[in-house]
């Protein structure tokens, strides 16, 4: 306020510098810029938003999305899948007497208990397979779950190996030394272990080679995920730390590969890696085509061996295995498909439908319009 | 006993603090700090005062934090943030990273913090600035005057001032180089008045002739404390021997004022700094909250409860959820802290946490994005070429930042009429004297001449007066460079830079004197009798005869003439020398102030007088009295003239050999015969200027004298005796002078007729010379009320005689009363009563207030835009009625409701009667027609007499009957009558009554309003309307200052409100109601979220995006469309005001609108959750790589539903929304790259990565926001279509015509159809009518080719063929050739047979209608009339030079080529009786050669069919 009166005062009469230059000053009006910008006249494109011109966009929009959405439909049909739950909440499944027994005590170590469930291939699954284990009702969102884990620990850092972050608790120490991998994700690991085999015709099994490396993200396995001290020695490493409280074994002692041990366990890495929705599958295995004539899995009865441990009927849970072919845009979802065929239908229909408002009503608007 | 003592010591303490405190309250005592200069400070009387060191900031660096920090929090909002920022530190509640849910509060804190810091250091450096000035202070030390800073000035210093110096402090004046010991200062920056004003050195120093010291000054003054008001000083100085003076706001210079024409002032320091009126007077801006704010608060409150409701839901929800694992809890069911906790309480605990959640609902930029948009937008106003005015150099002042968008909902406007209305340059008109009429004829016709040039001004060479003007301009403004030490003489400067045209409207704009105002031309019977009424007093002075021996009709005009010079306060400067006053004498006199001065200067013997006076006052000082003895000796015989002078009749010789001798040392001013007259008013000056228009000169006026030039006469002093000022209870001015030529004492009175007729002598007798009084008494009387018919400003002339003992008398109470302390306005005014009485009439003047340019358009366009105009004006009656007809406010046709009641039950009646008369009015028509005129007056109602009778009620009140209207009881039926009327005008109102009938208004009405006005008395209705709006006038700055917005023109008030208004409030609206969108419409994908995450809080948005969502990502294009976006164009937005209603009718955003958006939000929001939730569901995806999907398809959602709702896309929009997209893709590339092991519990290492090369994302980006924006982008197609509101429709059309708009873009202002007389054609009604009835073919629109009528027959016969050929774009253009008679006539001698072939065109054309494609549409829409009337007032793109190139193309070439140039006849329907005529001639006698205008119907046609493509 002061500013502006008094510097108005200023030039009102105090001698302030050379001539010259406040002269100029003085002189200069209060008249605006003449400019497009100051004037508000930029140039500028008004859409306008009446039948007529929005007609083509309608069109344009159905006609692309109608053949995207039959490719992605296409695309996700010729995925192929199979999903065999094998929870055991019934007592005719067959892994009922698994589940009942864990359902008891559960934190005791026992036997690990074994079951089959065996399950037919009416067709081959022609490329490279992937192995899913699924779970449902399974909160992995749950806030304080997601926040239940030391990133610096899991990325190898010595001290917070040894003191692990305070979002861990209650999973963080158990009988006075730090949980490592602390936290309640870790401590959930999955640990069913699932086994495939090919039955023959004739009865006899063939284990089908599971590969368990390249199932997690790369970035994961090799920036995210470290080894305290390197891959080395690892007993050592955690010898100052306990193992998750559900988990049977110490996290050393989860491979015997050294690349895949210890926090860079694939599986552990992809467990940890939490799911957005409450039923969620996580890569388990891949089943690699041995070559280009035989199919990853031919036609045929196999069986699947688990050996049972993780417990679900407490969140009424289910657990499921799915064997599935992959396309470039992922697994077996016709929703996109389907989406982009619907969007695209509707938009052409509006736009039919638009088409016809306006030869019926759109000049209506603009011409003119007599008063009764 | 202790308690007794201890009371009393209480008692002791509360009495000294009492008195201490009553010494402080009741007044200032001054001391001379020289007097304490050995002394220590604490000794010096003077401490306690603030120094001059100005401080306007308001923080310190320690202070700053806490301070700021305490302000901010004043807005709830900061503090809600802040709390729920605090929230997240707990961990039981935590949902974020407490630091990063902190930093959007902080940012905002901050940036409000560093806005607080700018402002600040501004502030702080200009304080500097300021208190680094130089000033001279008297130092005791060094005995003389020494440069000091400002800032180092105490109270009780002594400051020598010198010319053009800026006054550092508040100053009492105790010396002055003037002879007068006057002092002139310009107090333009305090109060916006450009005159000079006359400061007196204080009484006992006026005498005191020698150079002032300050060693020697040891008086004591005594004043009030400090205080505002600038028109107020009181006080008194003691003098050592006990002798006290009283002081008024003559003696005080006030801080900031600049002195002029004065060499050099000497005064002490009497308040200084923050003390001084200056800055007692300098608040901040206002804060108003705008209707559309007050809207949006409860839609917040809204937010809030939604808020609440969400987090309630999800609290149940979690509580469900956990209560049905039972006591079996899940692994992922983390307990906090190790703790089980209960449902119940869980729930409570996921309450608070779904607040820190859902936070985002509440927009936390709301606010500021607001106060930014404001800003901007008060940027554009104040930009705004068309609201600048060249002629002041002044452009709009928004002095309220946050109520923009109040301009765009006005519903009521009041004004004021006098220089709001009326330009305030008071024009001589009319006179009458002694009875007699004087028509002033040729002036009359003059100021016609001067009314119909202001439009051309422009471009007219500077006359030869005005560039005489320049010179004296420029050295004025020279004044501002000149160094101070040069002499004030000395400021011409000789390369003028200065447009003559600038020079002349300076000069105009400081004094009142624009050539129309000057040059007045005398009424040749008049201009005769005055020659005579001097010749005669010339040659009865020479013969020494007595003067009395007059006619009483000749001495009358001579003393109408004097009266009109002396009796104003008028300043005299040269032209060259501006605001330097004409010295007219030698002799020093100080005005009669004591009773000692006065019978020293009424006895007989002047010497003895002059010795007594020496002898009485010890002060006066040797040169002064030779000054005088000199001016004495001068004159032949001194004693001669004593003795003379108390002989009444005999011509003093001394006196007019004097004057003779001055005509020698006159200055130049005399040379071109011209002196500058600076005047308090208007009025006073146009009088003064009419008297020398009459030869009756005002040559100089000095505190005790004025000095008139007179023909025959030569020079004449009055010696002035009072001047009894005026006021507006009083209404008059009078002057008290000694007649020279009778040695009369004579009161010249000047005031209003009211005022005036009152005190005139009565004439009891019945003689004939009393008799002729009376006539002539009634004649004036007649001829009064005639002026006022005639919308002029009446003033009475009167004089009284005084005997000496009368004057005596008189003399001695008025001394009293000026020299009371108390009451001292009160005695003054009784003892100007006291004198103003049995006068004796003179004469009568009509001066005309000219409306100001635009000023009926203006109204007329405003009433358009649905605004009610109410005029409260204090003039008469007539007065006010005439120029309410001038400025189209009433209409001839109209009928007018007159409320004039001597009481509170004749109002009552009158304004029963007025209610039953209207409502018999509206009974009578019928009920259809009264529903749709109300429904659509605002493009109807005037066309037509016949159909808008019920709304053309004008009512007129008078000051009187409004006080009793606006009494309690019958207020509401005033308020009835009012509303039923079109325009209202209320009279003779005083300031007090203006803001009750607007305070009424605006309370009972629930109506927004505003008042524009530019004088004092405007003030308190600008203060009291939605919106003030002052005019920069003439009148002086306080309506200004205590306005929202100031314009220099009444006119401009049409395009801020229309334009600028209606753009800020639909801008505005829009980006509330979008930002209430955008953040309901993302925190609802989290709430989604709840019902798949066991309503936990979790959310799968990452905290980053969260937080910083609106805050970065999305909150540019927002800004750039509130800021830049336009529904309709400027040019649209002037031609049909109709469109204003949008926004007095808040369409933009009704209540409703807010949960369409809502709801909106939500679904919108659905698709942007569940199109990812079903295309992964099921799958291996992570938290984040699927939240981070969702959260682009939110940006990109949230960003395309503005592009739906963004009008108009210029470059800054399509930056804005690529930056947007652009900084949320590097954001989230750098972050997801940045850190393997941080931001828990995200941790995105490469999820943005991953997702770029996941076709499945890119799908999901194109399909999502197609789904979510359908149904709103359908519901605006369709609504644009079938049910398309003005606006929108007006949007279509600029479309098209926007691409020729934008040719003549560069000539707005001279473009003809932007003139609003042209373009407000509507086709009314009946018209409409006769053409469907008559069954008249139309063109159908089967035939998109429209008749084309070329506007040139000889060469510009356009046929059909051809336009088929014309690009269709240019279809509409093609559509509006129009037909003026006039041009075809003047362009076309043979015109008979080149336009057959035209018009033979047309016969076919119309033989080919089909009636069958006629379609009448029963739903009448106004709007396109309005739309087709549009289009006929579009200006043609052809120049009478390229009428040889028919096709539209060439038009518009043309048209590039000749901006501007369109001459306005051959480019317009000239009026609607025109387009109805040319309707009617075309259909009726198509071979007609001169058909007036043809606007097809069909050229509807064309448009459509370019929006077809």
């Amino acid at each position: 306020m002061m500013a502006s009166s008094y510097s108005a005062k200023e030039e009102d009469g105090h001698p302030s510098g050379a001539a010259g230059t406040s002269n100029s000053s003085a002189m200069k009006s209060k008249k605006p810029d003449n400019t497009a910008f100051k004037q508000q006249r930029l140039p500028a494109w008004q859409p306008i938003l009446t039948a007529g011109t929005v007609l083509p966009a309608f069109f344009v929009i159905g006609l692309i999305f109608i053949p995207i959405g039959i490719g992605l439909f296409v695309t996700s049909n010729n995925i192929k899948e199979i999903e065999i739950d094998y929870t055991g909440t019934d007592a005719s499944e067959p892994c009922y007497s698994c589940s009942d027994k864990s359902k008891g005590n559960s934190t005791e170590p026992t036997t690990p208990c074994t079951c089959e469930v065996s399950f037919n291939l009416e067709e081959p699954f022609e490329s490279n397979v992937f192995m899913y284990y699924g779970l449902s009702n399974f909160y992995q969102n749950h806030r304080r779950y997601v926040k239940s884990r030391d990133d610096s620990q899991l990325n190898g850092d010595i001290s917070s190996l040894t003191n692990p972050s305070k979002e861990c608790e209650p999973y963080r120490e158990s009988e006075k030394k730090p949980i490592a991998p602390c936290g309640a994700i870790a401590n959930s690991l999955f640990n069913d272990t699932l086994k495939l085999f090919f039955v023959f015709p004739n009865g006899s099994k063939s284990e089908i080679p599971l590969i368990k490396k390249g199932i997690a993200w790369w970035t994961d396995k090799n920036v995210k995920f470290r080894n305290p001290g390197g891959n080395n020695n690892l007993t050592a490493v955690f010898s100052g730390t306990i193992k998750p409280v559900n988990w049977k074994i110490p996290v050393y002692e989860l491979d015997t590969d050294p690349d895949n041990n210890g926090f860079i366990n694939e599986d552990f890495i992809v467990w940890m890696r939490t799911a957005a929705l409450p039923t969620f599958r996580k890569l388990y295995r891949l089943i690699e085509k041995k070559n280009s004539i035989t199919p990853a899995l031919a036609r045929g009865n196999y069986t699947l061996e688990i050996i049972y441990n993780y417990p679900v009927d407490k969140f009424e849970g289910r657990k499921r295995m799915i064997l599935s072919t992959i396309s470039w845009m992922g697994g077996k979802n016709p929703f996109l498909g389907i989406a982009y065929i619907t969007v695209g239908s509707v938009c052409f229909f509006l736009g039919v439908v638009l088409l016809i408002i306006h030869h019926k009503y759109g000049n209506r608007n603009n011409s003119a319009d007599i008063p009764n | 006993m202790a308690r007794a003592s201890e009371e009393s010591a209480m008692e002791q303490k509360r009495r000294t603090r009492k008195k201490s405190k009553k010494k402080e309250s009741k007044s200032r005592s001054v001391h001379s700090n020289l007097l304490y200069a050995s002394f220590t400070a604490e000794e010096n009387p003077n401490r306690h005062y603030a120094s001059n060191k100005i401080k306007t900031t308001k923080y310190t660096l320690l202070s700053f934090l806490p301070k700021n920090l305490f302000e901010q929090f004043h807005r709830f909002a900061n503090v809600y943030f802040v709390f729920i920022a605090l929230l997240n530190f707990v961990p039981l509640v935590n949902a974020f990273q407490p630091e990063l849910a902190l930093a959007p509060v902080v940012f905002i804190l901050s940036v409000t913090a560093i806005k607080d810091i700018w402002e600040d250091y501004r502030r702080h450096r200009s304080d500097m600035e300021i208190n680094h000035m130089d000033c001279l202070v008297y130092c005791r030390n060094q005995k003389k005057y020494l440069e000091k800073y400002w800032k180092e000035i105490q109270v009780g210093d002594f400051v020598r001032l010198r010319c053009n110096e800026i006054i550092p402090a508040d100053v009492l004046l105790l010396s002055s180089s003037d002879p007068d010991r006057l002092c002139y200062i310009e107090t333009a920056t305090l109060d916006g008045e450009t005159n000079l004003k006359q400061r007196q050195v204080v009484r006992s120093f006026a005498d005191l002739d020698c150079e002032f010291d300050p060693i020697r000054y040891n008086s004591i003054t005594e004043c009030e404390k400090p205080n505002n008001d600038l028109n107020r000083f009181r006080g008194y100085i003691v003098h050592k021997n006990g002798r006290r003076d009283g002081l008024s706001k003559d003696n005080i210079l006030l801080r900031g004022c600049t002195i002029r024409n004065t060499e050099e002032a000497i005064g002490i320091v009497i308040y200084a700094g923050h003390e001084t009126k200056a800055m007692l007077n300098n608040n901040g801006p206002r804060y108003k909250r705008s209707k559309l704010e007050r809207q949006m608060n409860v839609d917040v409150f809204w937010c809030v409860i939604i808020l609440f409701t969400m987090c309630l839901f999800n609290a149940v929800g979690h509580g469900l959820w956990v209560w049905q694992y039972g006591d079996k809890r899940p692994v992922f069911d983390v307990s906090p802290e190790g703790t089980d906790l209960s449902p119940v309480l869980s729930a409570v605990y996921l309450f608070l946490t779904m607040i820190i959640v859902f936070q985002v609902l509440i927009p936390i930029s709301l606010y500021v994005s607001i106060e930014i948009v404001k800003i901007c937008q008060v940027y554009f106003i104040h930009q705004d070429l068309d609201l600048y005015d060249e002629e002041t150099d002044s452009q709009l002042q928004c002095r309220a930042l946050n109520i923009t968008e109040d301009l765009g909902q006005i519903q009521y406007i009041f004004s004021d009429k006098t220089g709001t209305l009326t330009e305030n340059k008071m024009v001589f008109r009319r006179c009458t004297v002694a009875g007699e009429e004087y028509s002033h004829d040729a002036n009359a016709r003059r100021l016609a001449m001067y009314q119909e040039n202001d439009s051309e001004e422009e471009d007219f060479i500077p006359k030869p007066d005005t560039l005489s003007r320049r010179d004296s301009v420029t050295s004025h403004q020279s004044n501002k460079f000149v160094h101070r030490t040069q002499s004030t003489k000395s400021h011409r400067r000789t390369g003028s830079r200065a447009e003559a045209k600038r020079a002349s409207i300076l000069s105009k704009h400081t004094a009142f004197s624009s050539p129309m105002e000057k040059d007045i031309t005398p009424d040749p019977k008049l201009l005769e009798k005055m020659n005579d009424c001097a010749k005669q007093l010339s040659v009865m002075r020479n013969l020494g005869q007595h003067l009395s021996n007059l006619s009483p009709e000749l001495s009358d005009v001579i003393d109408f003439f004097v009266a009109l010079t002396i009796c104003n306060t008028v300043i005299v400067s040269s032209p060259n020398q501006p605001r330097h006053k004409v010295r007219g004498r030698f002799e020093l006199k100080s005005p009669v102030k004591t009773i000692e001065d006065f019978i020293r200067r009424f006895t007989p013997s002047r010497l003895t007088s002059a010795s007594n006076s020496s002898s009485f006052t010890s002060l006066v000082t040797n040169k002064s009295f030779l000054r005088t003895c000199s001016s004495h000796l001068s004159s032949p015989s001194t004693d001669a003239i004593n003795k003379l002078e108390d002989e009444p009749g005999r011509f003093t010789h001394s006196e007019y050999s004097l004057s003779s001798q001055q005509k020698v040392y006159s200055i130049e001013g005399t040379e071109d015969g011209e002196l500058r007259y600076e005047a308090e008013s208007p009025d006073e000056a146009a009088l003064v200027y009419a008297a020398r228009a009459y030869k009756c000169a005002l040559f100089g006026r000095l505190p005790d004298q004025v000095t008139v030039e007179l023909p025959y006469l030569g020079k004449l002093n009055f010696e002035l005796l009072h001047i009894l000022g005026f006021d507006s209870t009083r209404k008059r001015m009078s002057v008290v002078v000694r007649h020279p030529l009778t040695n009369e004492i004579v009161v010249y009175s000047k005031g209003a007729d009211s005022a005036i007729m009152d005190l005139i002598k009565p004439f009891p007798s019945t003689d004939i010379k009393s008799k002729h009084q009376r006539r002539i008494l009634s004649k004036t009387q007649n001829y009064l009320n005639l002026y006022a018919a005639d919308g002029l400003r009446t003033l009475c002339i009167a004089k009284k005689v005084l005997t000496k003992e009368e004057y005596a008398h008189w003399l001695k109470s008025h001394l009293e009363a000026e020299s009371a302390i108390h009451h001292r306005e009160e005695l003054l005014y009784q003892s100007a009563v006291r004198l103003e009485t049995n006068l004796q009439l003179l004469g009568a003047t009509g001066i005309e207030d000219r409306l100001q340019d635009g000023v009926p358009e203006t109204i007329a366009a405003l009433r358009k835009a649905g605004l009610q105009v109410w005029v409260l004006t204090g003039d008469k009656q007539e007065t006010a009625i005439n120029i309410a007809y001038s400025c189209k406010l009433l209409d001839h046709e109209e009928e007018v409701l007159t409320l004039n009641a001597d009481s509170q039950e004749a109002c009552a009646t009158l304004l029963d009667e007025s209610l039953h008369y209207i409502q018999s009015k509206f009974l009578n028509n019928t009920p259809n027609y009264s529903v749709e005129d109300k429904e659509v007056d605002f493009s109807f109602s005037h066309v037509s007499s016949s159909f808008s009778t019920v709304c053309c009620l004008g009512l007129v009140i008078d000051g009187r009957t409004l006080a009793y209207a606006l009494d309690k009881s019958l207020e509401d039926k005033f308020l009835a009558v009012a509303r039923s009327c079109r325009s209202v005008l209320c009279c003779r109102s005083t300031p007090l009554q203006k803001s009750m009938v607007v305070k009424l208004v605006r309370n009972k009405l629930k109506v927004m309003t505003l008042a524009v006005g530019d004088g004092a008395n405007d003030v308190s209705m600008i203060q009291v309307a939605d919106v003030g709006v002052g005019i920069s006038g003439q009148e002086g700055m306080q309506a200004v200052m205590a306005s929202d917005f100031a314009i220099p023109r009444f006119q401009y008030l049409e395009k801020l409100l229309l334009v600028h208004g209606h753009w800020c409030y639909s801008r505005l609206a829009n980006m509330i109601l979008y930002f209430f969108y955008k953040n309901a419409m993302f925190v609802a994908l989290l709430f989604w979220y709840q019902f798949y995450c066991g309503f936990s809080g979790s959310s799968m948005v990452d905290q980053w995006y969260l937080i910083f969502f609106n805050l970065m990502f999305s909150s540019f294009p927002q800004l750039v469309t509130g800021i830049l976006d336009k529904d309709v164009s400027s040019q649209t937005l002037l031609t049909l005001p109709q469109l204003y209603k949008n926004g007095q009718n808040s369409e933009e955003y009704k209540p409703h609108m807010f949960w369409i958006n809502m709801i909106d939000a939500f679904y919108q929001s659905c698709c942007c959750f569940f199109i990812p939730y079903f295309a992964y569901l099921d799958s291996d995806v992570d938290m984040f790589t699927w939240g981070t999907p969702i959260t682009t398809l939110a940006l990109f959602t949230i960003l395309m539903h503005l592009g739906i709702e963004t009008k108009t896309w210029t470059w800054l929009n399509w930056a804005s929304v690529v930056f947007s997209i652009a900084l949320f893709f590097t954001v989230a590339f750098c972050y997801n790259a940045s850190c393997p092991t941080c931001y828990p519990p995200s941790n995105p290492y490469w999820t943005m990565q991953r997702l770029m090369g996941d076709p499945m994302f890119y799908l999901l980006c194109i399909l999502t926001p197609v789904v979510a924006l359908l149904p709103r982008y359908l519901y605006r197609v369709l609504q644009g279509t079938l049910f398309p509101t003005p606006v929108q429709l007006r949007r279509q059309l600029d479309k098209y015509i926007q691409p020729n708009l934008s040719i003549t873009h560069k000539n707005q202002k001279t473009e003809p159809w932007l003139d609003p007389d042209n373009h407000f054609q509507p086709f009314c009604k009946p018209f409409l009518k006769d053409r469907s009835s008559a069954g008249e073919q139309l063109p159908s629109r089967k035939r998109p080719e429209t008749p084309k009528l070329s506007e040139n027959g000889s060469a510009g016969v356009i046929n059909t063929s051809k336009s088929y050929s014309i690009d269709k774009e240019n279809i509409c253009l093609q559509n509006v050739h129009l037909w003026d008679p006039s041009s075809t006539q003047k362009n076309l001698p043979n015109s008979e047979t080149e336009t057959l072939p035209f018009t033979k065109d047309i016969v076919d054309f119309d033989s080919t209608f089909n009636e069958e494609d006629f379609v009448l549409d029963s739903v009448l829409d106004f709007s396109d009339f309005n739309l087709l009337n549009w289009i006929t007032s579009t200006p043609l793109f052809k120049s009478p030079r390229h009428l040889g190139e028919p096709t539209a193309q060439n038009f518009l070439k043309t048209a590039e080529s000749n901006r501007g140039g369109c001459p306005q006849s051959s480019t317009h329907i000239e009026s609607k009786e025109g387009v109805a005529n040319g309707q009617e001639e075309q259909l009726a006698c198509t071979t007609a050669t001169d058909v007036k205008a043809v606007v097809s119907v069909s050229l509807k046609e064309g448009i459509v069919e370019t929006m077809l493509l």
